[in-house]
């Protein structure tokens, strides 16, 4: 089975993200990168995928030079072969496009994404490149298996769950509970700098890189009003207040 | 050129859901800006009945595809459906619910329109004639303003931030075909599995009472349980409760979790971790009961406890008793 798993690089959960005196972007200073953790899911799935019914994954990663430790992340997880596409910034669009282009050359059987990225947060790219492949998807499953040719996917929606059935080739994006994704081990981190990583240019896919949706400012989060600290040694009495303020004056009970 | 603003009208079980009122509310604003007409899709079997409804908040004109084939959500038949008549009528913006079926579909749609969006947005403006976007990033630690060069402009928008306004309209319907084949579906739901607890999800949820390490154990939620069901609430964990097995990945509240924005979130021993932040921050009111004084979240809160929660929750509950 011919599998790809398409990943990302972002910044840690816990970095601390400072927007740019000018707000024309984040401060990447001092930021550490890992792979986007719902990309995690994706690998983990794509290799339980090829352990079961045997083929090959590949890892395709859009971005700069930096990406290439994140692709080695993936290989020593037991991924075959990366592929990395040089760009310093997408819309979601455009990824999606260029991943497009890069990923009908390797004509896979599934795709798998994760359900979004933490930086940027937009959840557009795995659907968008589904359209772009032309291929069928199934987004943000908890559940993953291919029986009879076909892929059966669940997925949680508001109140309930639903188990859906795509033909192949397809793209799903996975979101936490999909598996617990392996460590690398050692032997895996030593084999993965011989795995080989196909680099292309975004240009030479012919991909635009004028963005459809253009980020024109960004800025630090709204501050939120100083909060009213209930003060007092009588849990009875400050529960009391608390029942009161909410009732009379935030109106919300 | 380009006009009207458009949105795509989400339904269940027979209705119409309420983000579809929030999303027509925040059309009907942006369209009377702009001078322009606000018009809906909606797409099922047997909803053509629900169109007139749209009206009521603002909405002048729904385009309704009603079909069996549509009797079940699906990306490719609702996509091809609403990309159809999108186009066909050379929409200017274009609005869904970042609900988990507007994710769906609304991303679906960037690459069927060769588009750009701005998703889970907390804020849509009209400057110099053109959408502008406001959404978290990065878990809501920095804003993102968003402008779409291409059309439709798309913008998803975060449940339950937008409030319901009622602004009567035509509400006139016009039914159109999707000239879908059937045999060109790829995808098909084999199951439906409701939740059988009956409990409200946490993303429609007017109140959360949420729990986090401070709660020492899945037996002690029975304190968070208690008060959430005197409010009619959902519960909530944070990724540490989730983590630690006390509760299901269901009930994460969080940056790996569920985004909320519930009238009022009640934190109960969880010290506001920029991952838990992310994912409840815009909720309209924040209470914090925490026995350290020094715990992040006291800084998004708007009324705070600095007590120990176990002697706090179960006083609330009480004193809400007598009230309610």
């Amino acid at each position: 089975m011919n599998i790809v798993a398409c990943i990302k690089q972002v910044p840690d959960t816990e970095a601390l993200i400072k927007v740019k005196a000018d707000g024309s972007g984040i401060d990447e200073g001092g930021i550490k990168w890992v792979m986007n953790p719902y990309d995690e899911y994706g690998v983990e799935e794509a290799l339980k995928l090829k352990e079961a019914n045997g083929g090959e994954v590949t890892v395709v990663s859009l971005g700069p030079a930096r990406i290439m430790e994140t692709i080695r992340t993936a290989l020593a997880m037991g991924a075959d072969k990366g592929v990395h596409v040089t760009i310093d910034e997408a819309d979601a669009y455009n990824t999606a496009a260029a991943l497009a282009a890069a990923i009908k050359e390797i004509n896979p059987d599934v795709v798998f994404c994760g359900q979004r990225a933490i930086d940027d947060d937009s959840g557009q790219v795995g659907s968008a490149l589904a359209e772009l492949l032309g291929m069928p998807q199934i987004t943000i499953i908890t559940g993953f298996e291919v029986a009879d040719g076909k892929v059966k996917a669940v997925k949680p929606i508001e109140g309930a769950q639903l188990v859906i059935e795509s033909s192949m080739p397809c793209v799903v994006t996975a979101q936490k509970g999909l598996n617990e994704p392996r460590y690398a081990s050692l032997p895996g981190i030593m084999k993965a700098k011989r795995k080989p990583v196909d680099v292309k240019d975004v240009a030479a896919l012919g991909i635009s890189v004028e963005p459809k949706a253009k980020i024109v400012r960004m800025t630090p989060p709204p501050e939120r009003a100083p909060g009213k600290i209930i003060e007092g040694d009588d849990p009875a009495a400050k529960a009391a207040e608390l029942v009161k303020l909410l009732r009379e004056e935030a109106k919300v009970i | 050129m380009a006009k009207g603003v458009w949105i795509v009208a989400e339904h269940r079980d027979g209705a119409l859901r309420n983000v579809s009122f929030e999303i027509a509310s925040v059309a009907r604003k942006l369209a009377d800006e702009l001078g322009e007409e606000v018009c809906a899709v909606l797409v099922g079997s047997g909803v053509e009945g629900l169109a007139p409804e749209l009206g009521k908040y603002g909405v002048d004109k729904t385009y309704v595809a009603d079909d069996a084939m549509f009797a079940d959500y699906t990306t490719d038949a609702y996509s091809e459906a609403v990309a159809k008549v999108v186009k066909e009528n050379d929409a200017s913006i274009l609005l869904l619910a970042s609900s988990v079926q507007g994710k769906d579909l609304s991303s679906r749609l960037v690459g069927k329109l060769a588009t750009g969006m701005a998703s889970d947005c907390t804020d849509v403006k009209i400057a110099d004639g053109k959408l502008l976007a406001i959404r978290p990033m990065y878990a809501g630690k920095c804003f993102g303003e968003i402008v779409i060069e291409s059309y439709p402009q798309m913008a998803s928008l975060r449940p339950k931030v937008f409030p319901i306004v009622e602004n009567a309209k035509a509400g006139a319907v016009v039914k159109f075909d999707a000239g879908i084949a059937a045999d060109a579906l790829k995808t098909k739901v084999l199951e439906t599995q409701k939740d059988s607890s009956g409990k409200v999800d946490l993303t429609e949820a007017d109140i959360i009472v949420s729990g986090g390490r401070g709660m020492k154990g899945a037996d002690e939620y029975k304190v968070i349980e208690e008060l959430a069901d005197l409010l009619g609430a959902a519960v909530g964990a944070s990724r540490a409760a989730v983590d630690a097995g006390w509760r299901p990945q269901s009930d994460q509240v969080g940056q790996t979790g569920k985004v909320v924005s519930p009238n009022l979130y009640i934190a109960c021993g969880i010290s506001g971790a920029i991952q838990h932040l992310a994912g409840m921050s815009s909720s309209k009111y924040i209470v914090a009961i925490n026995k350290d004084s020094e715990a992040p979240i006291f800084t998004k809160a708007d009324y705070g406890v600095v007590d120990d929660l176990f002697k706090i929750v179960p006083e609330v509950t009480a004193a809400a008793k007598k009230i309610l």
